[in-house]
C-alpha cells in the first residue's frame, strides 16, 4: 500500500514538473548558482583540517585534525590581530552606531520641508563613493602636505603623515566611516520615526511635556526595536572588519593597530598561498562571530522584547 | 513660563539648523576640495595652505592628462562593460529566483528559501570562496568579475516579497491562456514591478561600479581591469608606472606637483558618473532600504 502511494505521489511531483518545466528551470537555474558560489566554498571549509594543496586537490589531501589552529593560537600575530579587530568594532560601536541616530532625532526635529530634504541629499552622498576612492581621498587628506595636516599645523602641530602612524589608524578609520555612512544609516531610523503616531506628541504637549520629555517617553521607546535589532545585527558581527578598506589605508607601519583577523586572512591566503592555515583563521572568526550574535540575541530576548529570532 | 518655554524651543531650532547645516557641510567639503584642487594650478596650490573656498588659479591639464591615459579609458570601458553585462546576468537570476520562490504551486519552495537564506548567515569565508572560482577555471576571465557575485540574496528576497504582493488572478488568466511562465515573468510581473526593477537594477550596478576587490585577486591581465583597479594603482598605490604614462613630457622636478593634480583630477572622473545618476539613486535607495527594512 504504501509503495503505491509514494509512486502515485513521485508520478504527481514528476507531472507536475513537467507541465511547469519553465519555472523549474529557474529554480535549477538559482539553485545552482547557489550550490556553486556558496556551498561549495562551504564545504572547502574543511581545508581548515587539512594539509591542502592545490595538486592534490580538497578529497585527497590528508587530515591533520586540528593542527592549524593550535597553529594560530600560538601564531605571534594572535593577540595583535584578535585585539585589533575587536577594539575597531568597540570604538565603531560607541562612535558610529550612535552617530546616525542622533543624526536622525535631530533631523526629525527641522519643521521645513526643504532644508530637511537638503541635508538628507547632502549627507547620503558621500555612501555612494566607491570605497576606492574614499581611501584615495584619505590617503590624499591625511598625507604631510595634505589638508588636514595644513590646517592642524595652523594650531601647531607637527607636519606627519598620518596614515604611517600607528597610533592615528583607528581614528583615520572610524571617523571616515561615520563620515561616509552617518546620512546612509540614518534612513532607517527616519523610517521608524515617522511611524510613531502624532497623537501621542499632542497628548503630550497637553501635558504640558517639554522636548526633552518628549524625546525619553515617546521618541526613544517609539524607535527602541529598530536600535536593538540593529544593535544585535551590529554586535553580532563584532568579529568582522571589511578587509577592503584596512587593505587600501595600512601598510607595515600601522600594522600595529591596523592588522585585523581578516587582512591577516587576506596576506597569509591569498599573498602567501597558506590556504588551509588563513581557512582555519576564517573559520574561527567565523564561530566567534556568531557566539556573539547568538548572545546578543539571547540578551535582548531576556530584557527586551526585541530579537532577531 | 510660556514664554520661556517658547524661548528655549527656538533656541534648541537654531542650534538644530546651524549642526545640521554644518553637518552637511562637512560631508560635501571633501569633495569640493578636490573639485576646486582638481582646476587648481599646481604651483599655486602647493603655496597654498589652508582650505580651499574656489580653485587657485585655473587649468584644465590634470583633465587633459587624465582622459589621455589609456590606462584610464580602458579602465572605464571594462567597468562599463562589466556593470552592463553584470546588472543583467544578476537582473536575470535574481527575477528567476524571486518569481519562482514567490509561486506557492512549485514544489519544495519553501525547502529551496531556507536553503537561500542560510547563505545569508553562513559563508566559507575568503578562501574557500577564492579557491572554488579559481577552481572552476574562471580566473583571469572576465566572467569571474561577473558570475561569483551575481546574486544578492537579500535583494532576491527583497524582490519575491514584492512579486507576493501582485494579485494571482492576473497569472492564471494568463496560464488559462496558455502563457508559459517565461511569459508571464517577462509581460506580467516585470512590467508591473518597475519601481523594485529600477531600485534593483541600481543596487547591482552602482556595486559593480564599485566593486574592486574580486577583480583585484582574479585578474592579471591588466586589459581588463575595471576602472576602480586602475584608481587604486592612481591613488593608494602611487603607481609610477601608470604616473609617467600619464605624465610624460612634463618635467622631473614637477612630477610630484603634478602627481597631485592627477589624483585630484582622477578622483573627480571617477566620481561623476555616479553623481549623474545620484538623483535617482537617492529617491529609489531610499524606497529599496525602506521597503528591505519593513519586510525583513
Amino acid at each position: 500500500m504504501k509503495d503505491v502511494t509514494r509512486i502515485q505521489k513521485r508520478n504527481i511531483i514528476l507531472s507536475d514538473i513537467k507541465r511547469n518545466k519553465y519555472i523549474y528551470i529557474m529554480v535549477l537555474a538559482v539553485v545552482a548558482w547557489y550550490c556553486v558560489f556558496c556551498y561549495a566554498p562551504m564545504y572547502g571549509v574543511i581545508i581548515a583540517f587539512k594539509d591542502y594543496s592545490i595538486g592534490r586537490g580538497i578529497w585527497s589531501s590528508p587530515w591533520i585534525g586540528l593542527r592549524n589552529f593550535v597553529l594560530f593560537f600560538n601564531d605571534i600575530n594572535f593577540y595583535r590581530i584578535v585585539k585589533n579587530t575587536l577594539l575597531i568594532n568597540i570604538y565603531d560601536i560607541i562612535w558610529g552606531f550612535p552617530a546616525p541616530i542622533i543624526m536622525a532625532l535631530l533631523l526629525n526635529e527641522v519643521r521645513k520641508k526643504h532644508f530637511k530634504k537638503a541635508i538628507q541629499t547632502l549627507t547620503y552622498l558621500p555612501y555612494f563613493i566607491s570605497m576606492v576612492v574614499v581611501c584615495g581621498i584619505i590617503v590624499n587628506f591625511t598625507s604631510t602636505n595634505g589638508i588636514i595636516n595644513q590646517v592642524l599645523a595652523s594650531f601647531g602641530f607637527e607636519k606627519t603623515n598620518l596614515l604611517s602612524k600607528s597610533e592615528f589608524f583607528r581614528t583615520i578609520y572610524i571617523g571616515s566611516g561615520i563620515w561616509q555612512n552617518i546620512g546612509w544609516g540614518s534612513i532607517i531610523y527616519m523610517a521608524a520615526l515617522t511611524n510613531i503616531n502624532p497623537e501621542l506628541y499632542e497628548s503630550a504637549v497637553i501635558d504640558g511635556a517639554g522636548k526633552w520629555k518628549q524625546l525619553v517617553h515617546i521618541t526613544l521607546p517609539g524607535i527602541a526595536s529598530t536600535i536593538i535589532v540593529l544593535l544585535i545585527l551590529r554586535i553580532g558581527s563584532i568579529m568582522n572588519v571589511g578587509f577592503e578598506k584596512i587593505i587600501l589605508l595600512y601598510n607595515p607601519l600601522t600594522y600595529e593597530t591596523a592588522d585585523v583577523i581578516s587582512s591577516y586572512v587576506y596576506r597569509r591566503g591569498l599573498l602567501n598561498a597558506d590556504y588551509s592555515y588563513s581557512t582555519a583563521i576564517g573559520l574561527f572568526n567565523s564561530v566567534i562571530n556568531f557566539l556573539f550574535l547568538v548572545a546578543a540575541n539571547w540578551l535582548s530576548k531576556k530584557f527586551t522584547e526585541s530579537s532577531l529570532w | 513660563m510660556v514664554t520661556r518655554y517658547k524661548f528655549s524651543e527656538k533656541l534648541f531650532s537654531l542650534f538644530n539648523v546651524v549642526f545640521l547645516s554644518f553637518l552637511a557641510l562637512v560631508c560635501v567639503y571633501p569633495l569640493l576640495y578636490v573639485v576646486f584642487a582638481s582646476f587648481s594650478d599646481p604651483k599655486l596650490l602647493m603655496q597654498h595652505e589652508g582650505l580651499l573656498l574656489s580653485p587657485r588659479g585655473f587649468t584644465l591639464k590634470g583633465y587633459a592628462l587624465v582622459l589621455n591615459n589609456p590606462n584610464i579609458r580602458i579602465g572605464f570601458l571594462n567597468t562599463f562593460f562589466y556593470v552592463i553585462a553584470g546588472t543583467a546576468i544578476s537582473m536575470i537570476l535574481t527575477c528567476f529566483g524571486a518569481y519562482a520562490l514567490s509561486r506557492k504551486r512549485v514544489y519544495f519552495a519553501k525547502h529551496i528559501l531556507i536553503f537561500i537564506t542560510i547563505t545569508m548567515f553562513f559563508s566559507g569565508g575568503l578562501i574557500p570562496f577564492y579557491l572554488t572560482v579559481k577552481g572552476l577555471g574562471l580566473n583571469n576571465t572576465r566572467w569571474a568579475i561577473i558570475i561569483p557575485s551575481a546574486i544578492s540574496t537579500w535583494n532576491m528576497i527583497v524582490m519575491r516579497t514584492s512579486f507576493m504582493a501582485l494579485p494571482a488572478s492576473l497569472e492564471e488568466s494568463a496560464r488559462i491562456d496558455g502563457a508559459n511562465d517565461f511569459t508571464i515573468l517577462f509581460r506580467i510581473i516585470i512590467p508591473l514591478s518597475k519601481a523594485i526593477m529600477a531600485v534593483m537594477i541600481l543596487f547591482y550596478s552602482v556595486g559593480m561600479w564599485n566593486s574592486w576587490f574580486n577583480a583585484s585577486i582574479f585578474l592579471n591581465d591588466r586589459k581588463a581591469y575595471p576602472i576602480q583597479l586602475i584608481l587604486r594603482e592612481i591613488l593608494i598605490l602611487n603607481d609610477k608606472g601608470d604616473m609617467l604614462q600619464v605624465l610624460h613630457g612634463v618635467s622631473a622636478q614637477s612630477e610630484d606637483m603634478y602627481r597631485q593634480l592627477v589624483q585630484y583630477t582622477t578622483i573627480v572622473v571617477a566620481t561623476v558618473p555616479i553623481l549623474f545618476v545620484y538623483p535617482f539613486l537617492q529617491k529609489y535607495f531610499v524606497k529599496g532600504i525602506i521597503v528591505g527594512s519593513l519586510k525583513g
